[in-house]
Parts: C-alpha cells; structure tokens; sequence
C-alpha cells in the first residue's frame, strides 16, 4: 500500500494531469462485478422474482386460494397466463405467492445458519486449542448426518408451520459457514492488527466482531449467497415429499407436490413445469451472483 | 502408513457416538411417550407398567441410551411400531439392495460422464467448449433432482413410453436383466446428475491446476502427445483430490437418494424412511439416519485413506 502511493505521488509529479482521486472500494466492487455478465443477468432476474414475489397481492392478477370447479387445470391461455391447478386456482399467482414462502424461508433459514455458524466458527477460530477441537468436532458430527434426514427426522417429532421450519433449516444448515469462518479467523487472529489491539487490552468480544470480523465478511457474503440456493432447493424437496410447508400455503415445493398426480400428468403436464422452472432460475442466479461476489470481493484478482 | 490408517479409524468412533448421542437427543424432546405410541391404549395401568418395565422405559436416560446404542452395535434396531414385531434391521435388509445397486449405478455414470467433460474442458480453458460444459454444469446444480426426475418421467415415460415411469421390475414378469436395466436408466440418471455436475466443475478446475505445473510443460517439451502428456501425468494427479470430494458429496448423495426412490417408487432405504416419516416410524426413523450417517463416516474415512495410498507426496 505504501509502495502504491509512492509511485503514485512519483507519477503526479512527473504528471500533473493524472490528478483524479483513487476509486473507492464500493466502486472497485461495482466495476468487478459488472465486469461478470452472468452474475449481473442473476441480480437483475433475482430482483425482478424478489418484487413479484413481495408484492403478489398487488401484482397476482387472481385470488390464489380461490377454487373454480369448471375451469380445473386448464391450459396456459389469454386469462390465465400459466392455466389453472387441480382446484381451478389460477397458477401464475399461486406461483407468486408461492415465491414469497420459498423465499421468506430461504433468507430466513440463511440469517439464522449466519448467526449459528458465524458465532461457532468465530469462537473456534479465534480461542483455538480445546474450545476449537470441541466445536470443530461437533460440526463433524452434524455434517455427517444426511441433512434430508436430519431435517425429516426433526420435521417428523414437531410437525412445524412454514416459520418454524425457518429455525429448524437454520439448526441443519450452519455447518458449512461455522467451517469457513472458523479458517478466516485462524489466519486472521495472527495479524498485526489483532496483535496490536490485543496489546492495548482491548476486550476479546470487540476484537472478533469489530476487528476481525469485518475482515471476513467477503467469504461469509459469498458463502450466504450460495447457501440460500440450497436452502431453496432443500424446502422445495421436503415439501414435495410433503413433509415441509403444509397447504393451502403455496411455496414452490408443494405447488410440484400438487402437480405431481397422475392425472395431472396426463392432462396437463405443464403444469409441473413452472413451479420447477422456477426453483431452477431463482437457484441459478444465486449461484450466478455467488460467483460473481467471490470475484468482486476478492482483493487480489482485479 | 499403517499407523495413519489405524489412527484415522479410530477418530471414526467418537463422530459415530456423536451421531448416536444427538440422534437419540433429538428423540428424547420429541412431546409425548413413546409407549403411548406403542401400546394398546386400552391397556390395564398394571399392563402399561410391566409394558414400560419390559421396554427399559423405566431406566434413566444414560443407561437407555446405553441400551439402545448397544443393541445397534449388534445389529439390532429394534421393531417397527407400525408394522408390530417386524424387526428395522429385516426391514432395513430387504431394501438395502436396491438402494445400493441404485447408487453404485449412479456413481458409475456420474465419473463416467463427468471426468472426461472435466478433463476436455480443462485442456481447451475459455473456450466455446468449455462454455458449454461450464453452464451444463451450472444448470446441473441449480435443478431440484426431484424435479428433474418428475420431467423425465411425464416425457420418456409417459409422452414416448421409452422407460417404466418407477419401480425395479415389470409386475409379476419373470427376471431379466434387460427389463431391470430399463427401470434403473431414469432413477440412475437423475441421481447422477447432481453430483455429475459438481465433479465437472472439480475436475475442470483441478486438471487446470496440475496442467500448468512443470514437469507438465516438461513432458510436453520433450515431444510427448498432447493426450498421452494429459491422460498419463496429468490425469494421475488432477484425480487425488476428487476422491476427497466424492468423501465430502457423499451426505448429499446419500439425501439425493432417498428423494429419487421417492421419485421413482424405488423400493430402497430412501424410501421406506420416508414412508416411515409419515407413519411416524420413529425406530425405523432412527435406524436408517444412524445408518446413513455410518455410511458417511465411513465413506469419508476410506476417502482419507485412499487418499494417502495414491499421494505419495504426504507423509503421515
């Protein structure tokens, strides 16, 4: 750093019209991440899902729990843009309303496995020693355990709404996060700056949240990105077995649960298509930004 | 060698006492009793007493646990509760073939598709090539297997009535290979495709690396063929670390699984654990999420093992 500013008070004196001001870092992180076309096409399609879906009861064209027994799954036409379900509910604004769910679930589900992993993995990270071989092995053991059969077994003894499931996908899916800043911390607790303030005396719960952990929100940013694309794919399959959001509440899981009849095969087997198209779009460009943060984030590449 | 081997199996055992401990935790805060589940409600609070005292319900929590734990160690899950005396580890037994049949089916197809896409697209990198497998790969991931399964089945199923929309076998038809190979070609596949798409992207990224190391750019110097250079040196060490990978997809593979016997009314242990979810089978329940977390524990532990067999850079 101080090298780069010598050369470049060298070069303004050699060269008095190179007087602009260096980009900030909020700038240096918009160029990077423009610079990535697919993860900028993700933000924009995941911003377009987000509205709709948080605002479907302005946007939803029909009411999406009202049945009409004459007009029962009907094709994608002038009306009903993607038809009408097994009830004769118009699918479109069950989808939004659906999005809503599997969305509220998954960011939901996120900031929690945030919270539990963030604060294990600090601790492991930052202590060391027995505290870190404890923990660590407790995340072994959870890891272990097929998380469709941990969350089943849990589902199966509390039979939770859609908001409970949010702290029950937070309990199953903190563990990868707990291992990543648990590995930022390590290295980071070594460095100067942590040295230098534990010097001063400085208490060991600022240290971690005020001094390291800013440092380590790169990798945990990009880790949460991808990690609410699992946690969607996660719900959809739990309520596609029907053991996750319960109807008459449409999340994207359950509306292919629904689809997934016999006769719904036969008569309308696009039907099944959307609320899967869906999930696959949404996952994807979660992954497509998650991509595209790494690289923005990363200091060193440019 | 043989000393990482053995302390490497032995770290194994205290993750599985783990995995009991929590398990069997998670069972414990479930409301209720288990008896009520179990016994006749009509029975004599006499009856329920020597019912509890014959079930060990009467005993502290350490020494259920104990018991319980015990009793799996030799092989003995317990009974179901809904199907009354039928032992889990006979209902485990018979499903147990078809599910591993279904996944060394998968895994096969997966390596086999997966590495040559990794290793063609590590050889011509930022290529329209590579492109190409690169988003395949991300669509890959992204597509809920279960999903992808219902497709197939509405299309090659019913729409062009090429393969048998579930099942291991036709009905009542006498055995033939062909006709079980017709009904394991959709569920294989879709379990396949999760992890084919992952192990493109680690192969890729991996073979990258090793091709620019320098005894690389040596062999190729010396006038070696390109394929020869790639298949023989590259290949040899681009490969080491996807076996830590198949360790750590492993839990993934094993939940995607269970989704697609689910799918695919495959009659496997994926299945009979959900089926035992919605009956509330809770021995059989218990059973099969200790089983599949052994499973892991051990698939991870020969992952590590056969790790240090073909590294011989590491010392241990």
């Amino acid at each position: 750093m101080a090298q780069n500013n010598l050369d470049t008070n060298n070069e303004l004196a050699l060269n008095p019209n190179l007087q602009e001001k260096p980009d900030t870092l909020t700038k240096i992180f918009f160029r990077k991440f423009t610079k990535n076309k697919l993860a900028v096409f993700g933000a924009i399609v995941l911003l377009i899902i987000i509205i709709l879906a948080a605002f479907a009861p302005w946007i939803a064209p029909f009411d999406h729990e009202k049945t009409n027994v004459i007009n029962k799954l009907s094709s994608p036409g002038k009306e009903h843009w993607l038809g009408t379900d097994r009830f004769g509910r118009d699918v479109f604004s069950r989808l939004l309303f659906g999005g809503r769910i599997s969305l509220l679930v998954a960011f939901g589900s996120v900031a929690g496995a945030l919270i539990i992993g963030t604060t294990i993995g600090a601790l492991a990270g930052y202590y060391g020693g027995m505290i870190d071989a404890i923990l660590m092995r407790f995340v072994d053991i959870v890891i272990s355990i097929p998380s469709l059969f941990l969350l089943i077994t849990v589902v199966t003894i509390f039979e939770p709404g859609w908001d409970k499931l949010i702290l029950i996908f937070a309990l199953t899916s903190w563990t990868s996060t707990a291992r990543l800043v648990r590995g930022e911390f390590l290295s980071l607790r070594t460095r100067e700056f942590v040295l230098a303030s534990r010097t001063i005396g400085t208490r060991a719960s600022k240290i971690i949240f005020s001094h390291i952990l800013p440092n380590a929100m790169g990798p945990i940013i990009v880790a949460a990105t991808l990690l609410v694309g699992g946690v969607i794919l996660s719900e959809a399959a739990l309520s596609y077995l029907g053991l996750g959001v319960q109807p008459p509440t449409p999340s994207w899981g359950n509306m292919l649960q629904d689809a997934q009849g016999f006769t719904v095969i036969i008569k309308a087997p696009w039907y099944p298509a959307f609320p899967g198209l869906l999930i696959l779009i949404t996952v994807l460009c979660f992954n497509f930004v998650g991509d595209g943060l790494r690289d923005a984030l990363d200091p060193k590449g440019d | 060698m043989i000393s990482y081997i053995i302390r490497r199996t032995l770290m194994a055992i205290p993750l599985l006492l783990g995995i009991t401990i929590i398990s069997f935790a998670i069972i414990q805060l479930a409301p209720g009793d288990p008896t009520t589940l179990m016994m006749d409600p009509t029975l004599k609070p006499e009856d329920q007493e020597k019912f509890r005292e014959k079930y060990g319900l009467n005993d502290s929590i350490p020494k259920q646990y104990m018991t319980w734990v015990g009793n799996m160690a030799q092989g003995d899950f317990g009974t179901s509760i809904i199907r009354r005396g039928v032992p889990v580890s006979e209902m485990i037994m018979n499903r147990l073939p078809n599910t591993i049949l279904l996944m060394a089916v998968s895994t096969i197809l997966a390596i086999l598709i997966a590495v040559p896409l990794g290793i063609i697209s590590s050889m011509r990198p930022y290529t329209k090539l590579d492109y190409t497998v690169t988003v395949t790969s991300f669509l890959g991931v992204a597509t809920p297997g279960f999903w992808l399964g219902l497709m197939m089945i509405i299309f090659f199923g019913v729409k062009l009535g090429w393969f048998p929309t579930g099942g291991v076998s036709t009905l009542n038809a006498p055995f033939s290979i062909w006709d079980r190979i017709h009904h394991l070609i959709m569920p294989a596949f879709v379990l396949a495709a999760a992890d084919m798409a992952a192990l493109t992207r680690y192969t890729r990224s991996s073979m990258l690396e090793v091709l620019h190391q320098d005894y690389i750019r040596t062999a190729k110097s010396k006038g070696f063929k390109e394929s020869k250079v790639v298949l023989k040196h590259g290949l040899r060490n681009g490969l080491i670390p996807i076996i830590t990978i198949f360790g750590l997809m492993l839990p993934s593979f094993i939940s995607g699984a269970a989704i697609t016997e689910s799918v695919f009314s495959w009659p496997g242990i994926g299945r009979l654990f959900i089926e035992s979810a919605f009956t509330r089978d809770y021995p059989v329940i218990m059973g099969l999420t200790v089983l599949s977390s052994v499973f892991v524990v051990i698939g991870n532990l020969l992952a590590d093992i056969l790790y240090a067999v073909f590294d011989p850079r590491i010392e241990y």
